[in-house]
């Protein structure tokens, strides 16, 4: 199975990776690979086997409902690019 | 030809607990930016996200109230996209196994019943907020809301028109409250209805929806889902085409606008969440649930009617919210369990009168369950006229203790004396002699007056009923 430029693109777009358009073909080489793997996978016969939500034969283990953290906003932030009034400062979003 | 509406609601309830899904962090509404985002809820690198207990058992009273599968092994997804009150880049959330599978909720418009389909309800986590205005070019990002957990109800595209799907609501509303897993608080957002609309020609396929968003009253998402529906049919009918699109309802100028295109965003890339393994519910577990359900609230309306001889309609009113309907049972109870009809007439018209005129939540009521009952005790035992109840409910109102000590301290016992009410009566007999002349003349409505003056006479402490016997007795000899 074959990529082409244009679901590359949309690709990018969605994950948030810039792909410089001399890279497009490669790209697209790499995860077409990928994809081929996937088809030869699609030809097992699955009838009636359950499909798998985790790689560990385990369930999840749960927390009590109690309040455990306290306030590190300023060390969190410390590290954050801007902020301002307790707030994480990003460029404008309107919806 | 008539068009068919087509409504299918997403209600995002938000579970009453005290630490969000995954981490200890607290989710009190109201605190300052980011002071309740900790590591994991800001999704740094290492952080390992643990399910909170609390959210799986609020779940299945969800699931045994809608008479729901459960869904034994649940799997939680990320639900990839990004926005910058998303801070991991994907919302944790459930798509192929929720924790809540297929149910039903029964409504009633205009006194038809109808059953309406829950497709399934899924544990999520809720973003941040962003906050605009504070630099230019910038938006604040306040992350304590991210995490929070959220149970997603989603029903089948079973509503057929904006009633049907205001009722369906403000029954989610009501059950989520008695079953104590939301507070139901639709200003702070604990409780938030979408809602997919469509029209299509009967019979037809279903028609493209729209999706109405971030509407915060039964009203107004009434009023927007019929806009709605005007709007979808004048375009159609003027040969045009429905775009699928997230549109908001602005309440000033009651119309609906065009927020976003779903079209590309709607590319979600869903895949199961590594961090987090799957989780099993047991049968001992949904039994655990099960002995802890409360009364529900169809259930209490029947026996209300059933058992204390109420009508529908006071059931209906007694039993519109859980805390309504145990200050009604402690009332009852603590007068007896008799006259349920008097303790609903003081608790549905006196007390719920004062309470809305003070804004007030029968949970914030200044006059307590055995307050009242007590008040209602002294009117059964004759102590009080009802009338007099009326000073003395608002002497409690004012906080001015129980009825007994207002009884004593005001001097508000009622007159039962007999001979001091025939004293009483003859005093405003021989007073009024022109009116007496009137009465025995044929003219009965004097009776009225002459009761009026008795009772004016008596500081209104005259036992009515007495007054009427005695007065009926003079004036018939």
């Amino acid at each position: 199975m074959s990529l082409g430029k244009t679901e590359v693109e949309y690709i990018s777009r969605l994950a948030a990776i810039a792909v410089q358009d001399g890279e497009v073909d490669e790209v697209a080489a790499k995860l077409s690979n990928i994809l081929d793997l996937f088809a030869q996978m699609e030809a097992a016969d699955t009838q009636g086997v359950e499909p798998m939500a985790h790689p560990l034969d385990q369930v999840q283990r749960l927390r009590r409902d109690v309040i455990s953290e306290t306030d590190q906003h300023e060390k969190l932030q410390s590290v954050a690019p801007a902020t301002s009034e307790g707030l994480y400062l990003v460029p404008q979003v309107i919806e | 030809m008539s068009w068919e509406v087509v409504i299918g609601l997403e209600i995002h309830a938000q579970l009453t607990t005290n630490t969000k899904i995954f981490s200890g962090s607290s989710i009190a509404y109201g605190a300052q930016p980011n002071t309740q985002a900790c590591s994991i809820d800001l999704g740094m690198p290492g952080m390992l996200p643990v399910l909170n207990e609390a959210v799986i058992g609020k779940s299945i009273r969800l699931a045994l109230a809608l008479n729901a599968e459960i869904g034994k092994k649940s799997v939680f997804e990320r639900k990839n996209y990004f926005y910058p009150d998303l801070p991991k880049g994907y919302q944790t959330s459930q798509l192929q196994y929720p924790i809540v599978g297929k149910g039903t909720l029964e409504i009633e418009v205009d006194g038809v019943k109808k059953i309406i389909g829950v497709t399934r309800a899924h544990l999520e986590e809720d973003a941040g907020k962003s906050v605009h205005g504070i630099l230019p070019g910038m938006s604040g990002i306040d992350l304590n809301r991210a995490g929070t957990p959220l149970l997603e109800i989603v029903s089948e595209p079973d509503m057929r028109s904006a009633k049907e799907a205001v009722a369906y609501a403000r029954k989610m509303h009501e059950l989520v409250q008695y079953l104590g897993i939301c507070d139901g608080n639709m200003q702070e957002g604990s409780f938030r209805v979408d809602s997919n609309v469509s029209v299509r020609r009967p019979g037809a396929p279903l028609g493209t929806r729209t999706e109405l968003k971030n509407i915060n009253s039964f009203r107004f998402i009434e009023k927007a889902i019929e806009f709605e529906i005007a709007r979808q049919i004048e375009v159609l009918e003027s040969g045009g085409k429905i775009v699928q699109e997230t549109r908001l309802y602005d309440a000033d100028n009651d119309v609906t606008r065009s927020m976003r295109s779903k079209e590309e965003a709607n590319d979600y890339r869903y895949f199961p969440c590594p961090d987090l393994l799957p989780v099993v519910i047991t049968d001992e577990d949904i039994e655990a649930v099960r002995a802890q359900m409360p009364e529900l609230p169809d259930a209490k309306r029947a026996r209300y009617v059933a058992e204390f001889g109420l009508s529908d309609y006071d059931a209906g009113v007694l039993t519109g919210s859980r805390e309504l309907a145990e200050y009604f049972e402690a009332v009852l109870a603590a007068t007896g369990g008799k006259d349920a009809k008097v303790c609903a007439n003081w608790i549905m018209s006196d007390l719920s009168g004062a309470l809305n005129r003070a804004g007030l939540s029968i949970s914030q009521s200044p006059i307590s369950a055995q307050h009242l009952a007590g008040m209602i005790a002294r009117i059964q035992d004759n102590t009080i006229s009802g009338k007099l109840a009326k000073q003395v409910f608002d002497a409690m109102w004012s906080g001015e203790g129980s009825a007994d000590d207002i009884i004593a301290s005001k001097g508000l016992k009622q007159i039962t004396d007999s001979g001091a009410i025939e004293a009483l009566v003859e005093e405003v007999l021989a007073n009024n002699p022109a009116q007496v002349e009137a009465y025995k003349a044929g003219q009965e409505k004097m009776l009225g007056y002459f009761v009026g003056q008795i009772m004016k006479a008596s500081g209104g402490q005259a036992n009515p009923g007495q007054v009427n016997q005695i007065l009926k007795a003079k004036l018939g000899g």
